[in-house]
């Protein structure tokens, strides 16, 4: 019916999107239920547009009605607006967590486009972005530390952040030639650890459908 | 250590990013000590304070580092939480639809488009965030509503860049006829006392471009 809005949680997402993800296993986390909405990218609905007209996007989190974009913005959100424990962002300790949001600023800005150049280009390209993978991935190991999570003893706003990552190791590796068990075996741990889990279970493909679907993206956009 | 020793800022007057944590401060009445980096040398200090980046501004707060000026606005405002109305507000969903808006203002802040592309650019933008600030401010003076918040930082942190902008490619960008609210907004914030100090002259700007060469990047990127 027009004029009503759908109360409750729903997600707009895309299936192998690292950003849904996020959000699937941020819900998940927090015991919240939600109607999750596949979205088709290549014929955008109605309500996808109409939700965020400004980047034409997933994922997107509608709460009761009302449209939340970008993934850590929506984590953070549900954080905030449902503050039952657990708390994703470490409560009452400002430092800690411009440290937790820096981390996942970082993972924002440096691993989906390395991947991407990493199945994208070849030569020089490919090799810049081998190495730079490589140091990506060390450096989040560095923020690791001796942790058995970024955040420490809690599983939190980092860990949500880069979990959906690690269905694409295996492609980073296959597309990088390298082994994350070999350069980062902490990190290698992390993300097990992490599967184990329930909601990075229950949301995460396996990597080698990631690393399929990948292939069928270099397909269509004619990359040997 | 004396109370403008605990708070120190690692920046550059021109980067819209430092002036963005220099009008934090000043909001919340802290003193605080501007460390100036000369442009083409990245210094000791920086590197140490921000290893991962290697870019300004950096917060040093009693020695602890904190980077990336969002992320340092947002830590403010938890910090100093006592002083001053908050950056962000109290609801979180209106915290949601803030964080949105200055992340989109950053993405196009920093889009490298080239001098003609960058004014197209802007022009579109400021539409969409003249729209943003009829809703945000209901009625009143700024994005935040009765008091200077997350969002007006984030935004007139950039005026003195815009206005140079405005200058060199010999457009009107804070066009009255178009974005009569933002106009009106930024006449009234730049005369702000926690502001009117942290952004220079338009002709600033254009005489920093014109030293350094590319208009943007020497900002963007902090010192080489």
């Amino acid at each position: 019916m027009a004029g009503e809005k759908k109360q409750g949680l729903q997600l707009l997402g895309f299936w192998v999107s690292p950003f849904g993800q996020r959000c699937r296993i941020a819900l998940d986390e927090k015991g919240l239920s939600y109607e999750y909405l596949e979205q088709d990218l290549a014929n955008k609905s109605e309500l996808l547009l109409r939700a965020n007209p400004v980047h034409k996007k997933i994922p997107v989190l509608l709460h009761d009605g009302r449209p939340v974009c970008e993934s850590l913005i929506i984590v953070q959100y549900l954080d905030e607006a449902f503050p039952a424990m657990p708390a994703l962002l470490p409560a009452g300790d400002p430092y800690a967590r411009a440290q937790a949001r820096f981390w996942a600023d970082y993972v924002d800005k440096k691993l989906y486009d390395c991947g991407t150049r990493l199945w994208k280009l070849k030569g020089d390209g490919h090799a810049q972005a081998r190495t730079e993978m490589v140091e990506i991935l060390r450096t989040l190991e560095g923020a690791l530390g001796e942790g058995r999570f970024f955040g420490g003893e809690a599983f939190g706003f980092v860990d949500v952040a880069l979990v959906p990552f690690t269905s694409w190791f295996l492609a980073y590796e296959w597309f990088g030639d390298l082994s994350v068990e070999k350069e980062c075996p902490r990190l290698a741990a992390w993300a097990k650890r992490c599967a184990e889990r329930p909601s990075v279970a229950k949301n995460l493909y396996p990597p080698e459908k990631v690393y399929e679907s990948i292939c069928g993206m270099k397909k269509r956009l004619g990359i040997e | 250590m004396s109370e403008a020793e605990a708070v120190r800022v690692i920046g550059l007057w021109a980067s819209p990013f430092v002036i963005r944590v220099l009008i934090a401060l000043k909001l919340k009445g802290v003193k605080y000590e501007l460390v100036e980096e000369v442009v083409g040398k990245k210094s000791e200090l920086l590197l140490r304070s921000n290893p991962v980046h290697k870019k300004i501004p950096v917060l040093l707060h009693h020695g602890k580092p904190i980077s990336e000026s969002l992320i340092i606005v947002q830590y403010i405002d938890e910090v100093w939480s006592s002083d001053a109305p908050a950056f962000l507000h109290a609801d979180p969903y209106t915290r949601a639809v803030q964080r949105f808006w200055a992340q989109y203002v950053d993405d196009k802040g920093t889009d490298d488009g080239g001098k003609d592309q960058a004014a197209e650019q802007l022009s579109a933008a400021l539409q969409l965030l003249e729209e943003a600030f009829v809703k945000l401010s209901q009625g009143k003076h700024y994005f935040g509503g009765d008091s200077v918040g997350y969002l007006d930082i984030a935004l007139v942190s950039y005026v003195g860049w815009v206005k140079a902008v405005e200058k060199i490619a010999g457009v009107t960008l804070l066009d009255k006829a178009k974005v009569p609210n933002l106009v009106a907004w930024a006449d009234r914030l730049c005369t702000h006392p926690a502001v009117v100090d942290a952004i220079p002259d338009a002709d600033k700007f254009v005489e920093f471009s014109v030293t350094y060469g590319s208009f943007s990047k020497p900002i963007i990127n902090g010192p080489k």
